[in-house]
């Protein structure tokens, strides 16, 4: 057991050269990989750029063993290996650190690394343990409180525990999902720093799915770009431009048109059409997480909340959409309560894009027809009187599939079996179809690329321009400041700022995000 | 595109399969018990067959079993469309028999079909009334349903024992505690042409309309989303609470039917021959049936079957009446086992396409 222990950690044996050869995956008449190559040289930092439902995760998928692929090799260090399991990748030193966190929140960051061995002892010697565990930290460029519980941990400080937990598991190729998705601009600079310097220095090799263009030129070495399936392009980073690499994400296809100019203003007399006054919601716990929250928006503007994650904005946005109970407080549109029941959504036409689609927004088993018919189901023309029109739920859906270009293998098919992407395309095609009064959206283009990004945010502004009023929360600085026409910033559960955002200022709306808004706030 | 009708298809197969695999599987074990115990395996699968579907008379004693069995795996499919596990049918039964036997009593004298209909409601809402206590608790105070239907089930048996054995006992009926007959004019009949009673026609009719009302009506599709994602649900401004608990009282008066026609169409009172183990047994049939209102049907008549050769057993092979408990049993056990295959089969993969 001693012996064990000391492997975890002690010395750092050097990063691995990983190549994978004609990879090609097919799910059912879908191809997701088409023969793709690539190889990341040992201690370099390489990209792996793609759209959504491009095949970057079913390509990482195949290398950590999580699905057989259909056909093609893995060389990892030369010779050729067989992976039919992520053991088997662990076993090679290939490690995986994925889009959202593997911590257990309870427990310490210590315990969560020694907890994450294959080895764990049925004792743990804790003392020997923490010493190792110390003389281990010093390796790496890391600095973390050991002994503090992952719930207390910031975003950025969890993803430095996941990547430290792969070197402290001896893992010489790190494959990363999106890893600054949940990050703020300056954690993912910190973070991909470090990567970059580790890899520099021999002591691993990272491969990392992204979206974000800045990412790749300003980190990584080298790039591969994957579009429907095949390689369309790759290359040193040291050659290309964004245009360059935009033309191999998305090819020669039209790009959709950027929002044309802000709608004309309703003026300040307009009434309000959704307010939200002295808001209480608790969360899971019992703590309140909106405390006390007031805000008002007006048809024809985007009220834009920014803040840093964790402080109400889940709640507060469960609250409007119906999934939690306010403790205290009123929310009203048009003037009259509202509670979300089925009626008041249809009266008021209250429409919602809520985070996590498939999690918030969908029934996973149910198919892509049924999902898209979830506003409607119980009206016509999808029923009559008690009966399900099953014809005009399908017509329904096979008209919105192709309005909205969601990729599936056809309305009948489980939602659940669709890309992240095509997931929210799905929900916006059900939410955004009819006309809609008041929006509900919150972080609606998180994870997706930058041309489902841009599709998503003219939609949002379309239904602003048509006259809806939309909430639109996000933890996107420059999503906001990008969309809206109002800027609130949220923090301990209450709006502590709010600022025209033409007139936005970051060197007020920073502080404010962190809790310095005593000085700067105007509210 | 092209893989949705075959993927369908597919789909069929896979939970067509994985259960007569199971049940296979449980043959062949149950198979090896009877061996150890020194008789033939296919002599012992024969005499259950002769048993269950022989004859005219074993087909009787067959589909009269799989009546209550049918309208009891309601109890468990219709809370599972809204994502609920209840496993206290049994207590519904028992309790919506005593109903009916109060109520069938108490009126003695009215024009029968107006007293069976009394006590089929009566049943239906005694029954009704346990489960959506279960979906209740569930729903409001977050008790988990399968542990609470569970108990309730036991507290049920205990009130209608003491009620049985204490203030509703017939004084005339002494060897075996019961209530007071509901009297030959009350009684449910036979089913036209056949032998067995109108509760099996009750149980067909039920899976029907559930069935119908599940994949068709908006109510069934508001279920089926609310049993699929609560969150969803929600965001959808269904009332989870209402819809949760409709398919509780609606699985209940499924099992509080079932003890109505026990009562009423075959003991004439309630007595302890109602605490027969139907509730939990319609858990096994429910299970094969993939919680499918219609599969329920063939499936509790295979169950039927299987208990209703117990006495066959019993007289030729010389092994005692629990045997076929045992064999149900095993398939349960293996029944739930078979869930985690799902996905995982080869041949049911859509790679081939």
């Amino acid at each position: 057991m001693t012996g064990d222990g000391r492997e975890h950690g002690s010395v750092l044996a050097p990063a691995l050269d990983v190549e994978v050869v004609g990879m090609t995956k097919r799910f059912g008449a879908l191809i997701a990989l088409d023969d793709v190559s690539l190889r990341v040289a040992a201690g370099s930092f390489h990209a792996l750029l793609g759209e959504n439902g491009a095949g970057k995760s079913t390509l990482v998928k195949c290398l950590i063993g999580y699905y057989p692929p259909d056909a093609g090799q893995i060389v990892v260090a030369r010779r050729e290996r067989e992976i039919r399991s992520p053991h088997d990748a662990h076993a090679l030193g290939i490690g995986m650190v994925y889009q959202h966190f593997t911590l257990v929140p309870s427990m310490t960051v210590a315990e969560n690394l020694v907890m994450a061995r294959d080895d764990v002892p049925a004792v743990v010697r804790w003392r020997q343990e923490r010493e190792r565990l110390a003389a281990f930290m010093a390796t790496v460029p890391f600095k973390l409180d050991l002994e503090r519980p992952a719930w207390r941990l910031a975003a950025g400080e969890k993803q430095k525990v996941e990547i430290v937990k792969q070197l402290y598991l001896r893992r010489r190729f790190m494959i990363l999902d999106e890893p600054t998705s949940v990050l703020t601009p300056a954690e993912a600079d910190e973070v991909l720093g470090m990567l970059r310097a580790m890899t520099h220095g021999h002591q691993v090799t990272v491969l990392m799915i992204t979206h974000k263009f800045r990412e790749v030129l300003a980190f990584a070495d080298t790039v591969s770009v994957l579009r429907r399936g095949t390689l369309a392009g790759e290359g040193r980073t040291a050659d290309l431009t964004p245009a360059m690499l935009a033309e191999m994400m998305v090819g020669t296809r039209q790009i959709p048109q950027a929002r044309t100019g802000r709608a004309i203003r309703a003026g300040a007399a307009v009434e309000p059409r959704l307010v939200v006054r002295d808001l209480v919601v608790e969360d899971d716990a019992g703590r309140p997480a909106v405390n006390g929250l007031a805000l008002a928006v007006r048809p024809g503007e985007i009220l834009g909340i920014a803040g840093v994650s964790g402080n109400g904005q889940r709640e507060l946005v469960e609250a409007i959409i119906g999934q939690r109970r306010p403790a205290s407080g009123e929310i009203r549109v048009d003037g009259k309560p509202y509670r979300a029941t089925r009626n008041e959504i249809r009266y008021h036409r209250v429409l919602s894009l809520p985070e996590e689609p498939l999690r918030n927004a969908c029934v996973p088993g149910l198919s892509v027809a049924e999902n898209m018919a979830l506003r409607s189901f119980d009206r016509a023309p999808l029923a009559s009187g008690p009966w399900l029109r099953r014809g005009s739920m399908r017509d329904q859906a096979e008209r919105r599939i192709a309005e909205f270009k969601v990729q599936t293998q056809g309305p009948d098919a489980p939602i659940s079996t669709l890309s992240g992407g095509n997931v929210q395309r799905a929900v916006l095609a059900r939410e955004l179809s009819e006309a809609v009064s008041v929006l509900i959206a919150a972080n609606p283009v998180f994870g997706l690329d930058f041309a489902a990004v841009a599709e998503i945010h003219d939609r949002v502004v379309a239904a602003r321009n048509a006259g809806a009023a939309v909430l639109l929360v996000s933890e996107d600085l420059d999503e906001l400041l990008e969309l809206s026409d109002r800027l609130a910033v949220i923090f301990g559960g209450r709006i502590v700022h709010e600022t025209p955002a033409a007139s936005a200022d970051i060197a007020v709306i920073g502080p404010c995000m962190a809790g310095h808004h005593a000085a700067g706030a105007a509210a | 595109m092209a893989s949705g009708p075959s993927g369908r298809l597919r789909q069929s197969a896979e939970a067509l399969a994985i259960p007569v695999g199971a049940l296979g599987a449980a043959m062949v074990v149950f198979g090896l018990v009877m061996a150890a115990l020194g008789r033939s395996p296919l002599e012992v699968y024969e005499l259950i067959y002769q048993g269950a579907f022989a004859s005219a008379f074993s087909w009787q004693n067959t589909l009269t079993r799989a009546a209550p069995l049918i309208l009891t795996a309601l109890c468990v499919a219709l809370p599972a469309q809204a994502g609920l596990m209840v496993i206290g049918g049994e207590g519904a039964l028992v309790l919506g028999g005593l109903a009916a036997a109060v109520v069938g009593h108490l009126l003695g004298g009215a024009p029968p079909l107006g007293v069976k209909l009394a006590m089929a409601l009566a049943g239906m809402l005694a029954g009704a009334v346990w489960i959506a206590l279960a979906g209740a608790l569930r729903q409001y105070r977050g008790v988990n349903e399968t542990i609470s239907s569970l108990l309730l089930g036991y507290i049920a048996i205990a009130v209608f024992n003491h009620l049985v054995e204490g203030p509703l006992r017939d004084p005339a009926s002494l060897n075996k505690p019961s209530t007071t007959p509901i009297g030959d004019a009350s009684m449910v009949g036979t089913l036209p042409g056949l032998d067995v009673h109108w509760g099996l026609g009750f149980g067909l009719v039920f899976c029907l309309v559930t069935y119908v009302l599940v994949k068709h009506t908006t109510y069934g599709f508001a279920l089926r989303i609310v049993g699929g994602n609560a969150r969803a649900a929600r965001l959808a401004g269904l009332p989870v609470g209402a819809i949760v608990l409709g398919a509780c009282v609606l699985g209940g008066a499924a099992a509080g039917l079932a003890g109505m026609v026990e009562v009423a169409a075959v003991h004439g009172s309630a007595n302890a021959s109602l605490i027969a183990g139907y509730g939990y047994a319609g858990i096994l049939v429910a299970f094969i049936a993939r919680q499918n209102p219609l599969a329920i049907v063939p499936v509790a008549v295979l169950v039927g079957g299987i208990s209703a050769s117990g006495g066959m057993l019993q007289r030729r092979l010389d092994l005692p009446d629990a045997t076929v408990l045992v064999l149900q049993g095993i398939a349960f056990m293996l029944i739930l086992a078979s869930e985690t295959v799902y996905g995982r089969l080869k041949i049911f993969r859509p790679e081939r396409a």
